[in-house]
């Protein structure tokens, strides 16, 4: 018997845990030729602002050990390019699409929320805090729980969809994060995003990437990643997803195990962009071959 | 696409400089001159990210990893620079190589009844050559080939065995004159006739090319590189600035998707050293 891969994320069933991570996989269409966009049990959409944004100067990415650092600096097309030229194309597909949004003010993150509201096509919402408050000296909202707290609050009011929330793993406390969210009215936490981190040239005794700092991401994390999502999956009754070096199967159940419900697989893409579909697959074939009907068994199924 | 591939034959050339002829799906002799591979050079994850490489050619062949017919197989020109392609170097006949492509937007030939110019540095001259190919069919063609040193001028006789005019210009003067090759372009293009221009290289030559076209008023298309991640559009990783790039009206094209081809005109080509970021 075929075993059952889906799973609920806050109200949103997912064909399987499987969902590609947000920046790492444009808006979908262009991995279309790749794999099979219906097999995945979600795609997160690229980032989105109010008004398009440019992003940094380059260089933006530099390879590391065992992954890599971007300063992208968050370019999109922006939410009205988005509804006009992407929305549409999810109308041809059967997946839950997920959109990830970012703002620099509380005004602007529930305006968006408000905006992505109104699109069917949009099954939730993820809401990136990984970005600095422009009007409060550039604090990042995802390393303060207040600040946190008042962004999630003002999204939630906005928007009947599901909202999940993305965690910066950059604090020192990501459990008093998870609950100052789940406390603002969070369906669901995404952890992690990337972890800040630098390269250096010694030749020319420069910074590698133009914006000095960027986002790890990759294997490299993973294991930061884990122990941050079996940290929040104690510690909150939502949903978590987890994210960071998923590149196998393997590594996807080992986050279930942690706790989380599903995961999103980034990097990965950019290396082998049919790697969420092999995912998927692997997957099912674990549940056939170890006899387990249902893959919801597995999460949170560390043996401590 | 992306497809298994089969070592067939590595080869140095020339100090630190390699050819490669892999195997290929059938379709990859469709490609076009000026599109990219990215290449996963060993299994794990060290190096992590693909390496990018223009395509020097295409055909098909008898092989040993075929049981009837022929095989059709691709060529890359590589330089060894670092950890990736060190591991490409040290890859022997049977090998296995994990490809996507061909990706990205090639050169367009344009009007045969032109005389076509190739512009070319180092490395650079690798997708030159599968243009040159293409553009002997139907068109004059010259190369105009610059490097440092006579060990970065690749690939000449073979040019040359197209039916290629070829002028070389060296930094040391160990091959051809001593100089920069858009010098001897641009004595070359005082009497040339509805010519085009189509250059890869090293950025400084990429621009001192674009400029000289700016100025003689010839059509130029160059071929970039960037860091890059994806290959596919998806990381944003590898853009550059466009011709209405402004601080409140964002112009990035992605090398990759958009590119590695552009026409000089859709380009912010920016003053100073080391220039277009
Ligand atoms: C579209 C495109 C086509 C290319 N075609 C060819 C080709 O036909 N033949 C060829 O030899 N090379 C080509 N390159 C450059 C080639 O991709 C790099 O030299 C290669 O990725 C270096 O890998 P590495 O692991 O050996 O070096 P690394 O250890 O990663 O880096 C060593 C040094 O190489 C340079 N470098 C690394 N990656 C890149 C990159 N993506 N672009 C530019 N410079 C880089 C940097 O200066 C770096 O310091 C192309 C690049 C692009 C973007
Ligand atoms: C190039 C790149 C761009 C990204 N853009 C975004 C983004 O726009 N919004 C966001 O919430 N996360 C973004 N991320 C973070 C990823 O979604 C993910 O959380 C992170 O990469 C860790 O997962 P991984 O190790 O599987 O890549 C980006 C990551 C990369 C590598």
């Amino acid at each position: 018997m075929k075993p059952n891969c889906s799973v609920d994320i806050g109200g949103i069933s997912l064909k399987n845990p499987v969902m590609t991570a947000s920046g790492t996989f444009g808006y979908g269409q262009e991995f279309a030729d790749y794999l099979d966009l219906n097999s995945l049990g979600g795609i997160i959409t690229k980032g989105l602002s109010l008004k398009p944004r440019a992003g940094n100067p380059t260089p933006r990415i530099v390879e590391t050990c065992g992954g890599m650092l971007n300063a992208i600096g968050l370019q999109n097309v922006g939410v009205d390019e988005f509804i006009a030229r992407k929305v549409p194309f999810y109308r041809t597909i059967d997946t839950t699409v997920i959109a990830n949004f970012f703002g620099t003010t509380i005004e602007e993150y529930a305006e968006l929320a408000r905006r992505l509201d109104a699109i069917p096509e949009v099954a939730g919402l993820e809401v990136n805090i990984s970005c600095p408050n422009v009007k409060q000296g550039g604090i990042v909202f995802g390393t303060d729980p207040a600040a946190a707290f008042a962004v999630v609050e003002a999204v939630r009011e906005m928007t009947i969809k599901p909202v999940i929330v993305k965690l910066s793993p950059n604090v020192t406390d990501i459990v008093a994060m998870a609950r100052a969210c789940v406390e603002a009215g969070a369906d669901a936490l995404s952890v992690i995003n990337t972890i800040t981190g630098m390269a250096i040239d010694l030749k020319s005794r420069r910074p590698v990437l133009a914006n000095i700092t960027g986002g790890l991401s990759g294997p490299a994390i993973k294991p930061i990643a884990l122990r941050m999502v079996w940290q929040v999956a104690q510690a909150v009754e939502v949903p978590v997803i987890g994210i960071g070096g998923i590149m196998t199967a393997t590594d996807a159940l080992e986050f279930l195990l942690a706790g989380a419900t599903a995961v999103q697989v980034g990097t990965a893409s950019f290396l082998d962009p049919g790697a969420a579909g092999r995912i998927v697959r692997e997957i099912e074939q674990y549940l056939v071959s170890e006899g387990i009907g249902d893959v919801t068994e597995l999460i949170g199924a560390l043996k401590v | 696409m992306q497809f298994n591939s089969l070592v067939i034959s590595n080869v140095e050339l020339s100090p630190g400089y390699w050819r490669m002829r892999m195997t290929a799906p059938p379709p990859i002799t469709g490609s076009k001159p000026g599109q990219f591979l990215m290449i996963k050079v060993n299994g794990g994850s060290d190096p992590l990210l693909r390496r990018p490489f223009g395509i020097f050619d295409t055909g098909a062949m008898v092989t040993e990893f075929t049981d009837c017919g022929s095989q059709s197989y691709l060529e890359i020109l590589y330089k060894v620079v670092g950890k990736g392609t060190a591991m490409l170097a040290a890859l022997h006949n049977g090998d296995r190589l994990d490809i996507l492509g061909p990706l990205g937007r090639g050169f367009t030939p344009g009007d045969p009844a032109g005389e076509k110019i190739l512009v070319g540095g180092g490395i650079g001259l690798a997708p030159l050559y599968f243009l040159a190919r293409e553009l002997v069919t139907g068109s004059r063609v010259r190369l105009f080939a610059g490097g440092r040193s006579r060990e970065d001028i690749l690939c000449i006789t073979e040019f040359e065995r197209l039916g290629v005019e070829s002028y070389v210009a060296t930094d040391d003067g160990t091959l051809g004159d001593r100089g920069f090759v858009t010098q001897v372009l641009e004595r070359h293009l005082a009497t040339a006739h509805n010519a085009t221009l189509f250059a890869c290289g090293p950025m400084p030559m990429l621009k001192a090319t674009a400029e000289v076209a700016r100025r003689h008023n010839v059509p130029c298309q160059v071929s970039l590189e960037a860091y890059m991640a994806c290959g596919m559009g998806a990381c944003l990783g590898c853009v550059v600035k466009g011709k209405d790039h402004g601080d409140n009206h964002p112009d990035y094209r992605c090398v990759c998707k958009d590119g590695p081809v552009f026409d000089h005109c859709e380009l912010l080509w920016e003053k100073g050293e080391g220039g277009h970021s």
